[in-house]
C-alpha cells in the first residue's frame, strides 16, 4: 500500500501572546511545530504501515524552506519519503490556491491507496485543504476521522466524527482522510530516527518542477483576500466587587437581579 | 507579494522582524524584506506595527474573475439531521434576512432531503423567501459527493450571490467542497457579516491565528461569496405563522461513479448531549478546580440558576470533563445571558467563545487574570469558597 500524508508546519498559537501596550502579537520565542492534527495523520498512516508490511509513506508539505525541519520530524518518525513544494509563487496562497500546488504535487509523487491529512491547521482552522485537495484530484474524501476500522481491497471503512456521535463510512479507495485528535496518539521519535533524518535527502520541487501555471497558484490565484486584521477589542472593563466573601455574593445577586438576568 | 516596503521609510530598527505574525520578515543590508512566508494578513499595515508606516500594499492584478453582475440573492443551506433542521440554519436564515434587505435582494435556503416537504414550510416560517428543494434517497443524510453535486449544480444555473452554511460537521465538509468546484472562496467559521450596499462586497469576520487576532476575509472576483459561521452566533428571526414562500423543486440525478462512499450506521453517543448554544446560563470551570471533583460544586451553582456546565481546554485536556462541555475556540462558541467562569484565568482562546455573552461573571483567585478584562462583574477569591456563598445567596 502506498500512504501519502498532507502536513504543515505551524506557528504554536498556543504559545502566542498579545503585547498589551500595542496589542500586536508577540511572535518571539513561539516555536515552529508540526501541525497537531497533521501529527495524527502521520500516526495513523504509520500504524498501517506497521500492520501491513510493504506499506510505504511519503509526506509532503507547501511551505518555505525552514519548513524542512518539520519534515525530518516526519521522517524521524517513522515517513520513508519528504517532499516539500516551495516557492515564492506559491506564497500567500488562500485554501483555494493552496489546494491546487498540492494536488499537483501529490500527481507528481505518483500513485497512492491513502492520502491522509490533518482536518485542520492550527494557524488557520479552516479545515478546508483536505477535502479541497482531494476535489482537485477527483477523488472522495471523507473529513473529521476518528478511526480507521478496517483497509478493505478496494475501500476503506472509517468513523467520521459528528457533533452527537458518529457516522461509519465506507468510502472507495484511492481517498483523501483527514484526522482529529481522537484518531490516536502519535508517536515519539527514536535517537536513531531522529540521526537518520538528518541525513537524509528531502525532495524540493517549485512550479516549474511541478509544470503549473504561476497564475494558477498562490496569491494570485486566491478568491479571498485578507482586508484587515485586527486584536480583538476587549469587552469595556466590569466592575470589581469588594467586601468580605459572603457580601461579594450577595453584591453580586443583587446585581444580576437588578438587571433582570436573574 | 502583495505586501511591500518602502526602502525610503524603513530605519532597520528590525521592530518589524519580531513582531511579524508569520516570521516573514527579515532584515537585507539593514532593510526589511518580505519572505515567502508571508500570507498577506496585513498586521504589518497596521499603525502601531512599523512606527515608520514602511509597509504598503500593492494591488496585483489576479486572475480573472466571474461576472459578478449576473449573481443575486443571499442562499443559506439548510441543514437537516433526521428530518430536522438545526439551529444554525435558522440563524443564518436571520443573517441572510439582514443582509439581503442591506442589498435589495431575497434570502433564500437550499434544502436536501428525502421527503422533509414538511420542512419547506418550517423555512418559509423563519424568513425564507424561496426554498430550493432537492429530494431524493441519496440526500437522506449527508454525503460529501451527492450533496455536493446537488448544491454545485444549483448553484451553476441560479448563480447566488452569497451562500452560507453552518460551521457544523457537515458545512465545514461541504463548503470546502462546494467552494473548489466553483472555484471561488471560503472564509471558515465566522463570527461577523456585513455587506457593502455599493458593490454587494461581503466583508467575513473571523479569528484568525487561533484567536489571536480578527481578520476580516473578502472575496471580490469570484461568485457566490461563500462562509461557514458558527452556530449561536447569528440570531434567528421570530418564528412568523403561516408565512409563505415559493418552492422551487431541483432535479436531481447521479450517474455511477457520482456517489464514491456510502454511509453504513450513524451511531448517536450515549454521552449527555450539553447544548452549550441553546443555554441562557452557563457556569464554566477552568484549571481552578483542581480536579474532576470540582465540577460537581459547578454543576451545583449551574442547577440553582437552571443552566448547564461549560469548561475550559485546560479541564478538557486533563481529561476532567468531556469536550461536549468545552467552550471556546476549539471548543463552542457561547453568548448566553449569563457566563459565569471560575478558576478560569481566560486565555485568549477561551475568551474568543464567550465575550459576546450578554453577562460575564469572572472568579478567580488572581486579580491579574485576564478573564476580568472581558467581565461585568469580578469577585477575586477561592472559588470553593465564592461559589457556595452565591449559592447561599440565591436562596
Amino acid at each position: 500500500m502506498k500512504i501519502f500524508v498532507l502536513v504543515k508546519q505551524v506557528p504554536d498559537t498556543n504559545e502566542v501572546t498579545i503585547d498589551p501596550v500595542t496589542g500586536t502579537l508577540i511572535r518571539e520565542g513561539v516555536p515552529s511545530i508540526l501541525n497537531p492534527d497533521d501529527a495524527n495523520a502521520l500516526e495513523e498512516a504509520l500504524a498501517l504501515k506497521d500492520k501491513h508490511p510493504g506499506t510505504t509513506v511519503d509526506v509532503v508539505s507547501m511551505g518555505p524552506p525552514q519548513a524542512t525541519y518539520m519534515l525530518r520530524e516526519c521522517l524521524a518518525m517513522g515517513a520513508d519519503g519528504a517532499y516539500l513544494l516551495s516557492s515564492r509563487a506559491f506564497g500567500g496562497a488562500d485554501t483555494c490556491a493552496t489546494s491546487t500546488t498540492l494536488a499537483a504535487g501529490v500527481k507528481k509523487m505518483g500513485d497512492y491507496d491513502i492520502i491522509f491529512a490533518g482536518r485542520q491547521a492550527i494557524d488557520g482552522d479552516t479545515a478546508q485543504v483536505g477535502p479541497q485537495t482531494a476535489q482537485r484530484l477527483g477523488i472522495p474524501s471523507v473529513s473529521y476521522v476518528q478511526k480507521v476500522r478496517e483497509v478493505k481491497d478496494k475501500t476503506v471503512v472509517v468513523e467520521r466524527a459528528l457533533e452527537d456521535g458518529f457516522e461509519v463510512v465506507e468510502v472507495q479507495k484511492p481517498c483523501v482522510l483527514t484526522a482529529i485528535k481522537e484518531l490516536n496518539t502519535p508517536r515519539y521519535m527514536t535517537i536513531k530516527q531522529i540521526e537518520d533524518a538528518y541525513k537524509a535527502e528531502i525532495t524540493v520541487w517549485d512550479e516549474k518542477a511541478l509544470n503549473v501555471d504561476t497564475k494558477t497558484v498562490g496569491l494570485i490565484a486566491s478568491p479571498t483576500q485578507v482586508m484587515k486584521s485586527f486584536t480583538p477589542p476587549p469587552k469595556g472593563a466590569g466592575e470589581m466587587l469588594h467586601g468580605t466573601i459572603p457580601e461579594m455574593a450577595a453584591t453580586l445577586v443583587a446585581k444580576l437581579t437588578e438587571k433582570h438576568v436573574l | 507579494m502583495a505586501i511591500r516596503v518602502i526602502n525610503e521609510k524603513c530605519k532597520g530598527c528590525e521592530i518589524c522582524v519580531k513582531k511579524c505574525p508569520q516570521g516573514a520578515i527579515t532584515m537585507e543590508n539593514k532593510l526589511a524584506v518580505i519572505g515567502p512566508a508571508c500570507n498577506v494578513c496585513n498586521q504589518c499595515l497596521e499603525p502601531k506595527f512599523c512606527p515608520f508606516g514602511a509597509f504598503e500594499k500593492v494591488v496585483e492584478e489576479g486572475v480573472a474573475g466571474v461576472d459578478i453582475s449576473q449573481y443575486k440573492d443571499v442562499w443559506v443551506f439548510a441543514e437537516q439531521r433526521d428530518g430536522k433542521l438545526m439551529n444554525v440554519s435558522l440563524e443564518l436564515l436571520g443573517e441572510g434576512k439582514k443582509l439581503a434587505d442591506d442589498i435589495g435582494c431575497k434570502v433564500c435556503a437550499i434544502l436536501c432531503g428525502e421527503n422533509v416537504d414538511s420542512l419547506v414550510s418550517e423555512l418559509y416560517e423563519y424568513g425564507a423567501d424561496i426554498v430550493y428543494y432537492a429530494s431524493a434517497p441519496e440526500l437522506k443524510t449527508y454525503n460529501p459527493d451527492s450533496y455536493t453535486k446537488v448544491i454545485y449544480q444549483a448553484v451553476l444555473k441560479y448563480k447566488p450571490d452569497v451562500v452560507l452554511f453552518g460551521a457544523t460537521h457537515v458545512g465545514r465538509d461541504l463548503g470546502p467542497n462546494v467552494a473548489v468546484r466553483a472555484e471561488t472562496g471560503l472564509t471558515a467559521d465566522c463570527t461577523q457579516l456585513d455587506i457593502d450596499p455599493s458593490d454587494k462586497k461581503l466583508m467575513q469576520t473571523r479569528p484568525a491565528f487561533g484567536g489571536n487576532l480578527m481578520a476580516t476575509i473578502v472575496c471580490p472576483k469570484h461568485r457566490p461569496q461563500m462562509s461557514t459561521v458558527r452556530p449561536g452566533v447569528m440570531s434567528k428571526l421570530e418564528r412568523q405563522a403561516n408565512r409563505k414562500g415559493e418552492r422551487i423543486d431541483l432535479e436531481v440525478s447521479f450517474a455511477p461513479g457520482d456517489i464514491r462512499m456510502e454511509v453504513v450506521e450513524i451511531v448517536k453517543a450515549v454521552k449527555e448531549i450539553v447544548s452549550l448554544t441553546d443555554a441562557e446560563v452557563i457556569v464554566s470551570g477552568g484549571a481552578g478546580l483542581g480536579s474532576a471533583d470540582g465540577f460537581g460544586l459547578i454543576k451545583q451553582l449551574a442547577d440553582k440558576l437552571g443552566g448547564v456546565v461549560g469548561a475550559s481546554r485546560a479541564c478538557v485536556d486533563a481529561g476532567w470533563i468531556d469536550h461536549s462541555h468545552q467552550v471556546g475556540q476549539t471548543g463552542t462558541t457561547v453568548k448566553p445571558k449569563l457566563y459565569i467562569a471560575c478558576g478560569i484565568s481566560g486565555a485568549i482562546q477561551h475568551l474568543a467563545g464567550m465575550q459576546s455573552s450578554d453577562y460575564i461573571v469572572a472568579i478567580n483567585k488572581s486579580d491579574v487574570a485576564p478573564i476580568f478584562e472581558v467581565a461585568d462583574y469580578g469577585i477575586v477569591g477561592d472559588l470553593f469558597k465564592v461559589v457556595p456563598a452565591i449559592i447561599d445567596a440565591l436562596d
